[in-house]
């Protein structure tokens, strides 16, 4: 006889045990520290510390260990941990000018000062899978590092076209930029409040309406003007000091495209700009942030809105959260049965008052 | 637990929680926008709802936690613990010794009474929602109180179907103002929600918005004279207890076609029979 479903308590403290298991995995492979995985899979960690607008790569590679390399569940756990920490306050603008990069590249100018830095990419490697690397030890050998040179100033490429007043200037929109982790989004958003969303916006999502603008929904001629990555220093303004105290370093990841320009018969044609800006080393969201940025921009810069998606600011910016749309997916695997229920009656309803006149009809003719 | 504070959430989120809460029952019905945080559970999965239940919870009150209107369903069990684990305060299955109730698509079958707070998890707190994506839209809608597009709709069902086909998250009126989400409830319990004594609470993370009807708030389920809301429920009585009166799940027991009812407020079904009340297989029941 039926006994009504009991028991969920205990189903899940088993599923818990069961997850912490299979995360382990076969007990006589040796278990991963959270130092290696910070180490080796430092884009991973990237990723994590990106979306999850927190920059601390021993929590990232932690929660990816936890995760079981599930980088997004990874980056739920960074951001769930991250809304408990106290806010002590707000950093100086960091100064990508002078970062130390380790890649700086140039796709509208041959040379420029400062060189061209392709750093370590994956960009000339062949895309054959290293069997070398199979063999444990192998790397026990230190690869031959050139000795790099000192770099010097790094001047932006953006700044040499707007020195001649080719390139449309950023407006200083003031000083107060605003918290989305802190007030509900309000739309239409400001340009700050939509860079700082594509910043912790879903790689993929922002990678595909970034590529999609390329096939033409919504196309905006972008040239990597530079893509650079390497450590700036953060400071803070300390008020008992009054003058700004270096607190670490972060690694960024920042591109500035140069796209079709705007003007008319009483202003000179310019260039206009796509900015993205990515915690650690991860060109490919980068440069889909500057495409999905001046996507936007359509507005502002006095262009028709054709229907694109990623001109589409509410669009954009309501998909664009992987956590937010994670939860919300997988959440249809909650029970819905007092829902269906309702459904169920209703469609048997429906049925029964169509049924007869069904048959009537059929009879009639 | 001594690393996170008093039901998880800091004082400060809570104070931007409780004036936005403030200000959804000086508004009945309106939606009113909070900084909703990331919690440790997804998003969709009653995040609004817990944000709501750690803002109102004080360590006397007593908290019962239903997902389809039973204490055992997984969710239930899992948003319970954590309220058991960060705040400590003491739980019950029992409607009536509860003072905050959080619920994910049911009201309890047991009336319930001043003091008491019922707080809904909204997944999509927008009635307008699927009749117009954007939120710019809606916002505007709502201040115009331009709801002509959802009377539109229920006289489509009816010129489609013949009669309103919503059974559920049936859009209701508050106060003759705001046209309200009443979170995936059947439309069963939507009667439930007028002139309720106790204070209604809804809360949605995901989209970070925060409504309310405070006690005795007058609900009228949208409708049209000559086609009249009817809350409906499956034509049985429960199998178990015997209620006629609650709501049924329907529970599929072989592979024959043959089916049971039993009342979805667990609460319920189980005070009834402890009562010595037996519906048509309850005997057998163990």
């Amino acid at each position: 006889m039926y006994v009504a479903v009991k028991g969920g308590e205990r189903a899940i403290d088993n599923a818990h045990a069961w997850l912490a298991e299979v995360r382990r995995g076969d007990r006589d492979v040796p278990e991963l520290t959270v130092a290696q995985i910070r180490e080796q899979m430092t884009l991973a960690v990237n990723r994590v510390m990106a979306e999850g607008s927190l920059y601390d790569p021993d929590l990232a590679a932690l929660a990816i260990k936890q995760a079981r390399g599930d980088l997004i569940e990874a980056i739920f756990l960074v951001r769930a941990y991250r809304t408990t920490l106290p806010r002590l306050g707000s950093s100086a603008p960091v100064e990508t000018g002078a970062m130390a990069v380790t890649r700086r590249i140039s796709a509208t100018f041959k040379d420029l000062p400062g060189g061209q830095i392709l750093g370590p990419t994956f960009d000339y490697t062949h895309r054959l899978i290293d069997f070398a690397l199979a063999a444990e030890g192998a790397d026990a050998a230190e690869p031959a590092m050139p000795a790099v040179d000192k770099v010097e100033e790094v001047p932006h490429v953006m700044e040499f076209l707007n020195k001649d007043g080719l390139i449309q200037s950023e407006l200083q929109e003031g000083a107060q930029v605003p918290d989305l982790t802190r007030e509900p989004m309000e739309l239409p958003a400001s340009r700050p409040l939509r860079l700082q969303a594509l910043a912790r916006s879903d790689e993929g999502f922002l990678l595909s309406l970034a590529y999609s603008t390329q096939r033409g929904y919504g196309r905006t001629h972008a040239f990597v003007g530079e893509l650079r990555i390497g450590t700036v220093a953060v400071e803070m303004e300390v008020p008992e000091l009054g003058f700004p105290v270096e607190i670490g370093e972060i690694e960024l990841t920042e591109c500035e495209t140069v796209n079709q320009f705007t003007g008319s018969k009483t202003e000179p044609a310019q260039f206009t700009r796509g900015y993205g800006l990515v915690l650690g080393q991860s060109e490919r969201k980068a440069i889909s942030m500057s495409l999905v940025d001046r996507a936007l921009r359509w507005r502002e810069l006095g262009e028709d809105f054709s229907g694109a998606p990623a001109q589409d600011e509410e669009f954009v910016l309501m998909h664009a959260d992987n956590i937010q749309a994670t939860g919300f997916l997988e959440h249809i695997k909650l029970p819905h049965y007092v829902d269906f229920q309702a459904e169920l009656e209703l469609i048997r309803k429906l049925r029964r008052e169509t049924e007869p006149s069904d048959l009537a009809a059929e009879e009639q003719p | 637990m001594s690393d996170y504070n008093f039901a998880y959430l800091d004082e400060q989120t809570k104070r931007m929680i409780r004036r936005a809460i403030l200000k959804g029952v000086a508004i009945p019905g309106y939606q009113v926008p909070f900084a909703s945080r990331e919690m440790p559970m997804p998003y969709g999965w009653g995040t609004g709802g817990v944000q709501v239940t750690a803002a109102c919870l004080t360590p006397d009150d007593v908290l019962k936690v239903i997902d389809q209107g039973a204490d055992d369903t997984t969710n239930a069990v899992s948003i319970r613990r954590f309220f058991q684990k960060t705040a400590g305060v003491e739980v019950t299955e029992a409607t009536a010794e509860a003072t905050i109730i959080q619920t994910r698509h049911r009201i309890p079958e047991t009336p319930l009474t001043e003091g008491q707070i019922l707080v809904y998890q909204v997944p999509i707190p927008e009635p307008l929602r699927f009749l117009e994506p954007r939120e710019t839209e809606t916002r505007r809608m709502h201040e115009l109180e331009e709801y002509g597009l959802m009377h539109v709709k229920l006289y489509e069902d009816i010129a489609r179907h013949g009669t309103i086909a919503t059974s559920y998250d049936y859009p209701v009126r508050v106060e003759g103002r705001y046209v309200m989400d009443p979170s995936p409830i059947p439309k069963f319990d939507n009667p439930k929600l007028s002139g309720n004594p106790a204070l209604q609470l809804f809360g949605a993370g995901r989209e970070q918005r925060i409504y309310a009807l405070p006690p005795y708030t007058q609900v009228v389920s949208l409708d049209f004279e000559d086609h009249p809301f009817v809350a409906s429920k499956a034509e049985h009585d429960c199998d178990l207890c015997g209620a006629s009166d609650s709501y049924l799940d329907e529970v599929i027991t072989d592979d024959q076609g043959n089916r049971m009812f039993v009342c979805s407020d667990t609460d319920y079904c189980r005070t009834r029979r402890a009562a010595g009340l037996v519906g048509r297989l309850g005997g057998e029941a163990a």
